[in-house]
């Protein structure tokens, strides 16, 4: 890539013009050549900076105490009052315990599923099997969480779902347990349903990368007298092992971030106890409540310490593998 | 090319039973997995199908009983429903154009390798996949712009995805000839006749899935409206669907017909069935129409842009 670039602006003649130029010159020229597609990316740009970027100037009212008709600069400037308010609460721990325990739980079953399910994918020689499983698992993530929470909770009806009915096959008396309303149950019921939605559409990344090993490794392997076991250890396994690495970054670096929609559709009273994770509790005082101020340190602090893994965990991957992979 | 060898080697391996026994148990348990993740749904199809009775005393385990389809009949009987699927196919039409427009005029730019400021303009939008000012500043910002109960705040709260955008990016910058801009561009071609005559017919499979990413986004999305909208003559499905989804009455207001609203009353929960079919259905059935053009790598490049 970079080499293509130094042999494309090296050539002799424009190097020899651009010495006798200022930078500042040397930039119009070039403004000169790319105005057309400057034109282009003026839109997206102003679009972004309006929509993400105006938003983030916006965060200082985490550290004043907001007030809509003062404005921004006009209201009071109170430093780090709105976090130590939060991080002092009792709250504070059953938030960032719920969120993590969550978050957690999930990476370590949901992470390694789509990597198994995509080697069995690939081992697998039944090319219909294989095809009908495929495309049957990628239709739970085309549901809305709308849809999948609501299909949760007329399945785990205890009179009406299909846990009743099969409660009474197996010889239980009364009305079943309702599975939905109990706070011990709500970390599965959230963790596992997102693993029927999104197990089959995130081995897409693994089955296309599975798809680029070399035949020619495993016919050499076969030749050694390999299993096809060993072959999944030390041909198919090592090649997706960078993409692999890489979801796995990404992943850590929400560790900390819970997403609103599906826990607000999922929670109920009884459950609150081990369902109020930090970003719902975020719209819940900040806009439902109106605590402006409070709720932004809050997401604030999740923002930041999302961020912080991200990086952290992305300088460690690239220390272990010697800069090789990695994000940035 | 691989396929065809694959099969010439089949002919001549035996296997050990140490290779039998991984076959058959990976093919098992590729079974059960089809068997778990294929039953919900084909339980909620045929409880859709079914009687009200039978839906509400759970005597459906597999096929319908008592078939019928009076639980769709129900489903067209609410208001709501009809103005929210118009609503939800207004968003995501509209939404999806302005979407697909600026995530290609940002990415054709950002796959031009000398294209000056693309370090620049490619960190402002990766720095927005990372990092974001969360939902009150922004709902401020909404507020500022008088955009709060208009249809307009569900299109530009969310009108590019910086990681949809890269995505577009990399297929250009990776499947599309560089040589075929630079001549496009020597034979007096602007940079848009360019990227709309060169480059986008050449990128049919990455316009495709990103715009099914895209719609699929807009139509299941619910927060945003929950967010921003209060009028209800302009919520979109989804939250149609939550509340009626939510609810263990029906609310009378929202039925037009009044002689459905008694059959209604014992039919809560079939109606909930045939509801979660009429809103997936129409999105699940795209997808089928934009699979081939996963294989064609389209996926791959996305990884490390």
């Amino acid at each position: 890539m970079k080499t293509k670039q130094a042999t494309q602006s090296a050539a002799p003649s424009a190097l020899a013009l651009q010495r006798n130029r200022t930078p500042f010159q040397r930039f119009l020229v070039r403004f000169k050549k790319n105005w057309q597609l400057h034109l282009l990316m003026l839109l997206p740009i102003a679009y972004i900076l309006l929509f993400y970027y105006t938003p983030m100037y916006g965060l200082q009212i985490a550290f004043r105490d907001f007030k809509p008709r003062a404005g921004i600069w006009g209201s009071e400037w109170v430093g780090l009052k709105h976090f130590i308010e939060f991080m002092s609460s009792p709250k504070f721990f059953t938030y960032v315990y719920n969120t993590l325990a969550i978050s957690l739980y999930s990476v370590c079953v949901s992470f390694p599923i789509p990597v198994i399910l995509a080697l069995m994918l690939h081992v697998s020689e039944r090319k219909v099997l294989k095809k009908v499983t495929q495309n049957v698992a990628y239709v739970p993530h085309f549901i809305s969480v709308v849809v999948l929470v609501g299909i949760l909770n007329q399945v785990l009806n205890p009179v009406s779902g299909i846990v009743g009915t099969f409660y009474h096959m197996f010889g239980g008396l009364g009305i079943a347990p309702d599975i939905r309303a109990n706070p011990g149950t709500f970390r599965h019921l959230y963790v596992w349903s997102g693993i029927w939605q999104q197990m089959g559409w995130n081995t897409i990344i693994y089955v296309a990368a599975l798809a680029g090993v070399s035949h020619e490794l495993h016919e050499a392997a076969e030749l050694d007298g390999a299993s096809r076991w060993k072959r999944v250890l030390n041909v198919d396994l090592p090649a997706i092992l960078p993409t692999v690495s890489i979801m796995l970054i990404l992943r850590f670096g929400s560790i900390m971030s819970v997403g609103y929609e599906k826990v607000l559709l999922m929670q109920n009273d009884l459950n609150l106890s081990t369902s109020e994770v930090i970003s719902t509790y975020v719209y819940k005082v900040g806009l439902a409540q109106n605590r402006l101020s409070f709720g932004t340190a809050v997401d604030l602090f999740n923002s930041v310490v999302n961020v912080t893994l991200l990086v952290t965990v992305n300088a460690i991957t690239r220390k272990l593998t010697s800069g090789e992979q990695g994000l940035f | 090319m691989a396929k065809v060898k694959h099969k010439d080697i089949k002919i001549k391996r035996h296997r050990t039973l140490d290779d039998k026994i991984l076959y058959a148990t990976t093919d098992i348990i590729l079974v059960l997995l089809l068997l778990i993740v294929g039953y919900p749904i084909v339980y909620v199809l045929s409880c859709s199908f079914s009687s009200g009775i039978a839906v509400s005393n759970g005597r459906v385990i597999l096929w319908p009983v008592d078939p019928s389809i009076i639980g769709y009949k129900l489903v067209f009987a609410y208001k709501t429903v009809w103005t929210g699927y118009a609503n939800t196919i207004f968003y995501t039409v509209v939404g999806t154009a302005l979407n697909m427009l600026l995530s290609i005029l940002a990415a054709y730019p950002l796959s031009r390798p000398n294209y000056q400021g693309r370090k620049v303009a490619t960190m402002l939008f990766t720095i927005t996949m990372m990092f974001s000012a969360g939902i009150i500043p922004k709902y401020l910002l909404m507020s500022d712009l008088h955009l709060i109960d208009s249809r307009w705040a569900l299109i530009l709260a969310s009108a590019i995805s910086a990681y949809n955008m890269i995505i577009i990016r990399t297929y250009f910058r990776n499947s599309i000839p560089g040589e075929l801009i630079e001549a496009a561009r020597i034979d007096g071609c602007s940079e848009l006749r360019t990227l709309w005559s060169v480059v986008l017919p050449l990128s049919k499979a990455v316009i495709s899935v990103v715009t099914l990413y895209y719609a699929v986004s807009h139509w299941n999305s619910y927060f945003q409206a929950m967010l921003y909208l209060r009028d209800r003559d302009l919520l979109p499905l989804q939250m149609i669907l939550r509340e009626i989804l939510n609810a263990s009455k029906i609310n009378a207001e929202d039925v037009s017909d009044p002689a459905l609203l008694a059959e209604l009353a014992g039919a809560a929960d079939l109606v909930k069935y045939a509801l979660i079919v009429v809103s997936s259905a129409p999105i699940i059935a795209a997808y089928p129409f934009v699979q081939k053009f996963f294989e064609k790598g389209v996926m791959i490049g996305s990884v490390k842009g």
